[in-house]
Order: structure tokens, then C-alpha cells, then sequence
């Protein structure tokens, strides 16, 4: 096993498997304190929320583009066509040519289209984009947006921002097994331990927000996931010792027939 | 089915009954309930029981796990938004209203410029939603009117926003083509009774045209909804009721737009009837506890109707949008002007004040959480 363990994410590298998002902070400071905590290398800022025209403190004030790479989402988008207006919004405004994409109609659960998640990966990536699409945990939808060229596949754990953890574990599961592309799971992870679950099962990163958010100390909060981040991707490479249902002893019991006569 | 014939089809006293005879196991049982509710029926159930005087004797319970689900769903954060009177017009006689066709305040309609000049204010002031309002004058506050305003600050605001006449399904669309991405339209009483006693003239006292408007505007495009009763009209529980039943409606019908409820309270206004039915402070907070526990995804928005102290506290609870820094009157920032303004404003602090006693209590102001190009507006 190697030392280093590098996440790479259409050719560019990142030392750290987890990733921020940037919503619900009280405030910009204590989202800053949150993102250095984390050790994160990637951090996503909705474009609704951006204003270079600000009078105080705009959110990108708070983010050090230096040491992280600003993953702008399309959070509010409803179809392909918002989506990519977004999206080029965004790159004429000087902003980095990745997305992390999301569309997503249903105003209450916030979940993702996968109609116009595949049609809107289609057309970001036509356009040059490098796309990372927040999508339902369907595996052949995964395999669709492989072929599609996202960079990343990032399937929900369940709904954004509902701590629930990993309830799509079983589909998370055939993604991972079939995909190409990092998978990030993204939406849903709630504790650490859900953070360190999805690593177990092999994910490529996780993206979390609210659970570090809306914590009592997110800067306290975002060091806990990071540790959990770490001890999942530890675990998986050393390989996790299958569940199973009956005790198994460590020394066998029928060591003795072996070299015995039949 | 259009969401008329659902309230016709509700007994609202009944439900009414229901929450001033809540018992205290059923506070309890509403209180251990998941949030939500899978069917409208449980949901108004669970509604009625938390808005009884028995779960008011728990408001703090009940304040407690508003506060916590709305930190969790909404984060720490508060949007502020701006209104901009455009025209104190108006051909309905409303009794409760300062712009009633009777009052006799100075009438102003503010050519595109001076609406232009308001809002270059409301800008240096940090907003980035404006709320465009004015009364009924189909002549006046036209369609083309409203269209012609808001193309001209289509580039100045991220979210633009009208409180104005319902309009019909073409003209929202118009609107949406215009760059209106939120329509706010109360039903200001949700028994019709009371409504015919309070909208005496004027296209207002078609209580379906206007109970019907968030439909149309939602199939023409409008993104953001938001609907509420006017408090001290009738019942507040029976209207808060109905509030909840056109709120999950609209939420499982229109289910691309985000739906919003407002909690706004009568107030006094030129040659305008007092509250005939007062809604206490404490009513307004168990209330605004209640909408969160049974709509947990839903915005709640509160005005500058309202009192600094109040509003401090009731944002705690559950509310996840606030104005600031409100004049009523049209031409009011430029030039204030008291003879022609719809309510009294209660909250006279600055949008800067505002916004720094919001960092003091911990939550993070939010201007802009919107892009015009979302809707197809550069």
C-alpha cells in the first residue's frame, strides 16, 4: 500500500477526501474557521449567493482560492438550460471552468432530476466544462453520466441537509463497484460516522454541509470529520473484514483433521 | 381539482374546535411527531393541536423545537429583503387599509425613474431582493405598468419580487418574462364571511379570483410564492388553519415554486378600522412555532409591521426572512412622507441596524440568495 493516497479529480490532485459546502454558516468567519479545520481542499459556494457587488463582506471574501479550489454549484436550478446559464455566468465572471452541478425542481426535498442532470451534464460538457453532478443514487444513471463525461459521479446518501445518513447504502454500494469516475457522496451525512462509513464502502470523498454548519462549534465539528474522513479511507484500503452473522473463532477448531487420513 | 374547491370542502370551525379542545396528551403526541405530516388531514390535525391554548401553556417547548429545526433546515442565516411601494392607487374599499379607494391620502404612482431612484437606494442600502408593491388600479398600476418597472430594475436586484393586484395566468407570465421571480398575494381572510364584511368595492372582493392567484402565477413560471393571512381580521386560528391547508396544498400542486407564509399583523392605518379580532404577541409566537413544526421546509417571512424587540425574538422561532428598513409610501425612501403610507411601520431601525443586531444574536445576514439568470433574465 502506498503512503500517499491522492484523490484525483479530472487530472488534478487533492490531498484531502473531503469536501465543504458553504450554506447556513452564522457566519463568515466561523465558515473560514470551518473550512481550515477541515484540512478540505475543495469547497462548493452556490452562485445565488455571490455578489461582487456587495457593500460588506461578500461569502467568496471568506474562501482562500489560494489553498482550495472554489467549486462553483447551481443550486436553484430547476432544468438544464438554468443550469447552464449558471454555469457560464460563472465562468465570465472569472470563476473556476468546474461545477458542481445541481438541478433540482422539487423545492421541498431538494432532489436532483435525472433527466435534467444527464441533459444538463451533456451541455456543460459540450461547453468545456468539468462537470460533478449531484445526483439520485441510481447506478445506471451513474454509468449514464460516466458516459455523459462527468468527472465525478455525486450520488445523495438522502436528502440535502436531512442527516438521515447513508440511506441509499445498498445502491451507494453498486455505484461504487461500477464506476469509472470518483464517486462523492454527497448530501445526507450527518455525523462523522456516516462521513466514515461512506469511506469504508469506498467512496472517493464526501461533501458535507449542514451537520458542520448548524453545529454548535463547526470548526470543532469540521476537524471531527475530517478524522473520520481519514480513519474511513484508512479502513477501506486495509481492507474491512466482512460482517458476518455466526461467531468465527480465530484459531480454528478443525485444524487437527488436516494430515489425517481419510 | 383547483385548491378552492379543498376549502370549500373544509370545515374550518370544526378544526378550530379542535384546537381550543386539544388536550395535553395531544400536545405531547404532536410534539413526539416526526415533522410534517404525510397526508394534508394528519397535517392540520397536528396544526390544530399545536396552535390550542393547551400547547401555549408549552410555548417554550414548542419554541425550543422550532428553533432547532429551523437552525437545521435553514441554517443560521437570514435573508433580507426590501419593499418598494410603486403606487398607493386603489379602486377597492378595503376597511382595514390605508389605500382603501375612500382614504384620503395624497395618491402618488411613481414614474419608472422615481421607482429607479428608490430602488438605486434600497441598493446602497445592501438589498439585493425587492418586493415591488402598490394597490388595485387595473388603469393605473397596469399589466404593462408593473412590466416597464421591472425591466427597469431587472439589473439592479438579484430577486425581484410583486405584491401587487392578482393578475391573470398571461400576465404573470408577462411578468416572469420581465424578470419577477416572486409573487406575494395574501388572502388577508380565509372565511369568506369575513371577507365580504372587510372587501366592501373594487375586483378585491372576488375572494376566488383572488384565492386562485398563487395557481396561476405558479403555472406561469413564478418561482417563489408567498401567501399568509392578515392577522386581527377574523379567527387567527381559523385563518392560520387555512393558511397551513393552502400552504401544504400549494407545496404537493405548484411543486416547482417555493412556497413562503407570512404572519403579518394589522396595523394602524389612515382612516382604517381597528383589529376586531387582536392576535396577542404571545398568539403570534405560538403561531409562528406551529407553521415550523408542521411545515418544516416552508419560509416564514416577517415584516416591519413588527416591533424591534419582537422580531428578535420571533426570528428565533422559525422565521427565515425579514424586511428592513420598510417605508409603505410610494417615493418614501427618496422622500419621506407620511400622508400616503399603507401601515405604520413598527421596526424603524436601518437596514444596517438590522443586519448588525442579526450578527449579534448569531445568525449571518444574507442579501443575495438569488440569480436573475435562473429565470432566463441577464
Amino acid at each position: 500500500m502506498h503512503e500517499t493516497d491522492a484523490l484525483i479529480i479530472a487530472g488534478r490532485t487533492f490531498a484531502s477526501r473531503l469536501i465543504l459546502g458553504t450554506g447556513k454558516f452564522p457566519s463568515g468567519l466561523a465558515m473560514k474557521a470551518a473550512i481550515e479545520a477541515s484540512g478540505c481542499e475543495i469547497v462548493t459556494v452556490a452562485l445565488r449567493r455571490v455578489d461582487p457587488s456587495a457593500h460588506g463582506d461578500d461569502i467568496l471574501d471568506f474562501i482562500d482560492t489560494e489553498r482550495v479550489l472554489l467549486l462553483p454549484n447551481t443550486s436553484g436550478a430547476q432544468t438544464a438550460a438554468e443550469a447552464l446559464r449558471l454555469a457560464r455566468l460563472a465562468r465570465a465572471a472569472g470563476m473556476p471552468n468546474w461545477v458542481k452541478l445541481e438541478v433540482t425542481p422539487d423545492l421541498r426535498y431538494l432532489l436532483p432530476d435525472p433527466v435534467e442532470t444527464l441533459r444538463a451534464t451533456e451541455l456543460l460538457v459540450a461547453d468545456g466544462f468539468t462537470v460533478l453532478p449531484y445526483m439520485p443514487a441510481d447506478p445506471v444513471l451513474a454509468k449514464r453520466l460516466e458516459e455523459a463525461g462527468a468527472a465525478t459521479v455525486m450520488p445523495l446518501g438522502s436528502p440535502i441537509g436531512s442527516s438521515q445518513g447513508l440511506q441509499t447504502e445498498a445502491a451507494l454500494s453498486i455505484i461504487i463497484e461500477q464506476a469509472t469516475v470518483p464517486v462523492i457522496v454527497d448530501a445526507g451525512i450527518g455525523a462523522p460516522s456516516h462521513a466514515a462509513r461512506a469511506m469504508e464502502m469506498g467512496a472517493a470523498a464526501v461533501l458535507v454541509n449542514t451537520a458542520i454548519a448548524v453545529s454548535g462549534d463547526p470548526a470543532q465539528m469540521a476537524a471531527a470529520f475530517r478524522g473520520a474522513v481519514e480513519a474511513g479511507r484508512r479502513a477501506h484500503r486495509a481492507g474491512l473484514v466482512p460482517r458476518r452473522q455466526l461467531a468465527q473463532a480465530s484459531s480454528p477448531l478443525t485444524g487437527f483433521l488436516e494430515g489425517m487420513g481419510s | 381539482m383547483t385548491f378552492q374547491a379543498v376549502l370549500e370542502a373544509t370545515d374550518l370551525a370544526a378544526w378550530r374546535r379542535r384546537a381550543l379542545d386539544a388536550t395535553a396528551d395531544q400536545v405531547d403526541a404532536a410534539l413526539s411527531a416526526a415533522p410534517g405530516a404525510p397526508a394534508l388531514e394528519q397535517l392540520l390535525a397536528r396544526f390544530a393541536v399545536l396552535i390550542g391554548p393547551c400547547a401555549s401553556e408549552r410555548l417554550e417547548t414548542l419554541a425550543a423545537r422550532a428553533h432547532a429545526l429551523t437552525v437545521h433546515r435553514f441554517g443560521r442565516v437570514l435573508q433580507l429583503y426590501a419593499p418598494l411601494y410603486v403606487s398607493n392607487e386603489c379602486i377597492d374599499t378595503c376597511t382595514y387599509c390605508g389605500f382603501s379607494r375612500e382614504s384620503g391620502i395624497r395618491r402618488i404612482t411613481l414614474p419608472v425613474e422615481r421607482a429607479a431612484r428608490e430602488a438605486e437606494i434600497l441598493r446602497r442600502d445592501g438589498f439585493r431582493h425587492v418586493l415591488l408593491v402598490s394597490g388595485e388600479h387595473p388603469r393605473i398600476v397596469s399589466t404593462g405598468y408593473l412590466v416597464t418597472v421591472v425591466r427597469r430594475l431587472r439589473p439592479l436586484f438579484a430577486s425581484i419580487g410583486i405584491e401587487v393586484a392578482p393578475q391573470y395566468e398571461d400576465g404573470y407570465r408577462e411578468l416572469v418574462a420581465a424578470g419577477v421571480d416572486t409573487l406575494v398575494v395574501y388572502q388577508e381572510t380565509y372565511d369568506r364571511t369575513a371577507y365580504a364584511r372587510y372587501h366592501l368595492a373594487g375586483r378585491k372582493k372576488n375572494f376566488d379570483w383572488r384565492l386562485a392567484a398563487p395557481e396561476r402565477a405558479a403555472r406561469a413560471g413564478v418561482k417563489r410564492i408567498g401567501i399568509g393571512a392578515l392577522l386581527g381580521l377574523a379567527d387567527w386560528r381559523a385563518d392560520a388553519l387555512a393558511t397551513v391547508l393552502h400552504a401544504a396544498w400549494l407545496q404537493r400542486h405548484c411543486w416547482r415554486s417555493v412556497i413562503t407564509v407570512s404572519v403579518p399583523r394589522l396595523r394602524k392605518a389612515a382612516g382604517a378600522i381597528d383589529a376586531p379580532c387582536p392576535v396577542a404577541d404571545r398568539d403570534l409566537a405560538q403561531l409562528v412555532c406551529a407553521l415550523r413544526l408542521c411545515l418544516p421546509d416552508v419560509g416564514l417571512v416577517l415584516s416591519t409591521r413588527e416591533a424591534a424587540p419582537l422580531r428578535d425574538g420571533l426570528l428565533r422561532l422559525g422565521i427565515t426572512q425579514l424586511s428592513a428598513g420598510s417605508r409603505t409610501e410610494p417615493g418614501g425612501y427618496e422622500t419621506p412622507a407620511e400622508d400616503s403610507e399603507q401601515f405604520e411601520v413598527a421596526d424603524q431601525r436601518t437596514p444596517a441596524q438590522v443586519a448588525a443586531r442579526l450578527r449579534q444574536l448569531g445568525y449571518d445576514p444574507v442579501w443575495k440568495d438569488w440569480e436573475a439568470t435562473l429565470h432566463g433574465c441577464a
